[in-house]
């Protein structure tokens, strides 16, 4: 079953916990306990909202940063990534394979803000080698929603 | 100036669906139970390769039987899902969506006089495939109570001497029935004892819950005695293509493929191309849309279980049938009215027979979003006739 409710969840947090039981045909308390208990697991760690900030009057600057560092002896990688995502600012964080270390992508007013956060917070970083940032200049798809495209029905009314 | 038309065409009465179609079309901010195609696009690494065969200008007629490669998959497939082995090069052939099919198979089949039993309330091409290929049709009429499966009673009780295909269209539109095995296995008895063809239009098949489609064909001494349609439309989401296919024993294949060729010339090109990956790739994406069609399955039912509306429940196809007979009006007038009163087209059961006549074809192949605002205004509606009815009373 739990794979069944975060299936629909996870393109829909809202739904109601009556429906999202009816439409996999089980029991509503079931669901209600399994949803419970996923969030005590931490399987489940939030429900957000997709908001397409360009359509709305706020400023936004989504920066990309690839981070490479050199893990110090008794301090790992997750020592690291923590010393990252503890800021406020920072939305994700992920350690990668390849050319470097960790992914930031970052979210602030203005491009002097990121700039800034980078410049005095990150690059210091004891551990930290190098940094690159890249500007998110448009969103056209987040979270498997495409965001620049209005759904339609195109469909007759009524076909055989 | 003489009659410029032909007796046998204007003999047959347009399409029931088209006649409420012109109704609703009129009424500008209805919303619809009423599609008879699925609500997703197609899967986009099957649209690429249409896009991909464009590019490449591959814009020229095929083998008239459709493209070998096409041919090899749709092979493959029927082995992998149902078990079945057709030869690629003699017994497959690639059509302008299963409707072609349908008529390819009674004009190959029929000679003038040549019963076909057809099973109703269903598709609305059969009986008049039937007439212009110069055969006549002898419905049967099926029951909720049988949960309008076909049976050996019922089948037996329509054979004449002249009998000769039996249409099996299950999964069933618009009813939603299915046969499992065993009510195949009665029905390929009696089709052998006096010596029936089946045609059997599969198009619904993937869109089976709970247990999976069985093939008529692929049961023992039947695929000599079928033509089995498919296509994929429903399954894979790709209705605007046009493209189905039909496989049968050589015999038969070798004349449809004969009028084809005559009347069509080859299926669409850049559709054929798309279907390849659509036969090869798409495992997973039919698989994801039949279990999201069950969700909505569900959800429907439980609505009108809610609302007080009788279904038995359907276990194929995208499509509920409920009963309206305790309101005491005919599905016309149901129909009719849901739309005026509450602006909410479905199609009335007769357009599919008139043993669809006390039912409503409703279809769920809508979001969730789109089938809650519907079902609540037709509970509505429901609830508005039963107050009038405990009124009266």
């Amino acid at each position: 079953m739990r794979e069944k409710i975060l299936a629909v969840i996870e393109k829909n947090s809202r739904i109601d916990i009556r429906d999202l039981a009816i439409l996999l045909g089980e029991n509503e308390v079931a669901v209600a306990n399994e949803i419970a208990e996923m969030e005590k697991e931490h399987i489940i760690c939030g429900y957000h909202t997709l908001i397409n900030w360009e359509n709305t009057s706020e400023e936004k600057v989504v920066a990309l940063i690839e981070v490479r560092v050199t893990p110090q002896r008794g301090m790992g990688f997750d020592k690291l990534a923590e010393r990252i995502y503890q800021y406020s600012e920072v939305n994700a964080v992920y350690l990668m394979s390849g050319a470097y270390d960790f992914t930031v992508i970052l979210e602030g007013k203005t491009m002097r803000q990121v700039a800034q956060f980078v410049s005095d917070k990150l690059a210091p970083l004891d551990s930290v080698l190098s940094t690159a940032t890249h500007f998110v200049l448009k969103k056209y798809k987040d979270h498997g929603t495409i965001l620049c495209d209005e759904f339609q029905d195109e469909r007759m009314l009524i076909t055989p | 100036m003489r009659d410029p038309l032909s007796k046998t065409i204007v003999t047959i009465p347009p399409s029931g669906i088209r006649k409420f179609f012109d109704i609703v079309s009129e009424m500008k901010d209805a919303i619809s139970l009423g599609v008879g195609e699925p609500d997703f696009d197609t899967p986009w690494h099957i649209r690429e390769e249409g896009i991909y065969s464009l590019e490449r200008g591959r814009t020229f007629y095929t083998a008239n039987a459709g493209l070998r490669d096409l041919r090899v998959e749709i092979h493959n497939y029927l082995e992998r899902r149902c078990g079945l082995s057709y030869d690629p090069d003699k017994e497959v052939l690639v059509t302008v969506g299963g409707s072609e099919a349908i008529d390819l198979a009674m004009r190959a089949m029929l000679d003038p006089g040549d019963e076909v039993l057809v099973p109703q309330p269903s598709f609305v091409s059969y009986v008049p495939c039937t007439v212009l290929a110069g055969g006549v049709a002898v419905p049967i009429p099926l029951e909720e109570k049988d949960e309008f499966r076909l049976t050996a009673k019922k089948l037996r009780e329509k054979i004449t001497p002249k009998s000769k295909i039996l249409v099996l269209p299950f999964p069933g539109n618009p009813t939603g029935a299915v046969m499992r095995k065993e009510h195949l296995e009665e029905i390929a008895k009696v089709v052998e004892e006096h010596d029936l063809f089946v045609l059997s239009d599969e198009i619904y098949g993937e869109l089976t819950y709970g247990e999976e489609h069985v093939s008529i064909a692929s049961l023992p001494g039947m695929k000599e005695r079928t033509v089995l349609i498919n296509g994929f439309s429903k399954a894979f989401a790709m209705t605007g293509w046009r493209l189905g296919y039909a496989c049968a024993p050589q015999v038969i294949l070798k004349q449809m493929l004969k009028i084809h060729q005559f009347a069509i010339m080859c299926a669409p090109t850049t559709s054929q191309y798309a279907a390849i990956d659509a036969m090869k790739n798409s495992d997973e994406d039919v698989k994801h849309m039949r279990e999201s069609y069950d969700q909505r399955r569900r959800y429907l039912l439980h609505a009108f279980e809610e609302m007080g509306l009788e279904c038995f429940e359907p276990q194929g196809a995208f499509y509920a049938f409920p009963s309206i007979k305790r309101f005491g009006m005919s599905s016309d007038e149901f129909a009719n009215r849901l739309l005026q009163e509450e602006k909410v087209a479905v199609v009335p059961g007769t357009a599919f027979g008139d043993s669809g006549e006390g039912y409503l074809r409703i279809s769920y192949a809508y979001s969730l979003k789109s089938l809650k605002e519907a079902l609540g205004r037709l509970g509505r509606f429901v609830e508005r006739l039963d107050g009038k009815n405990n009124g009266g009373q």
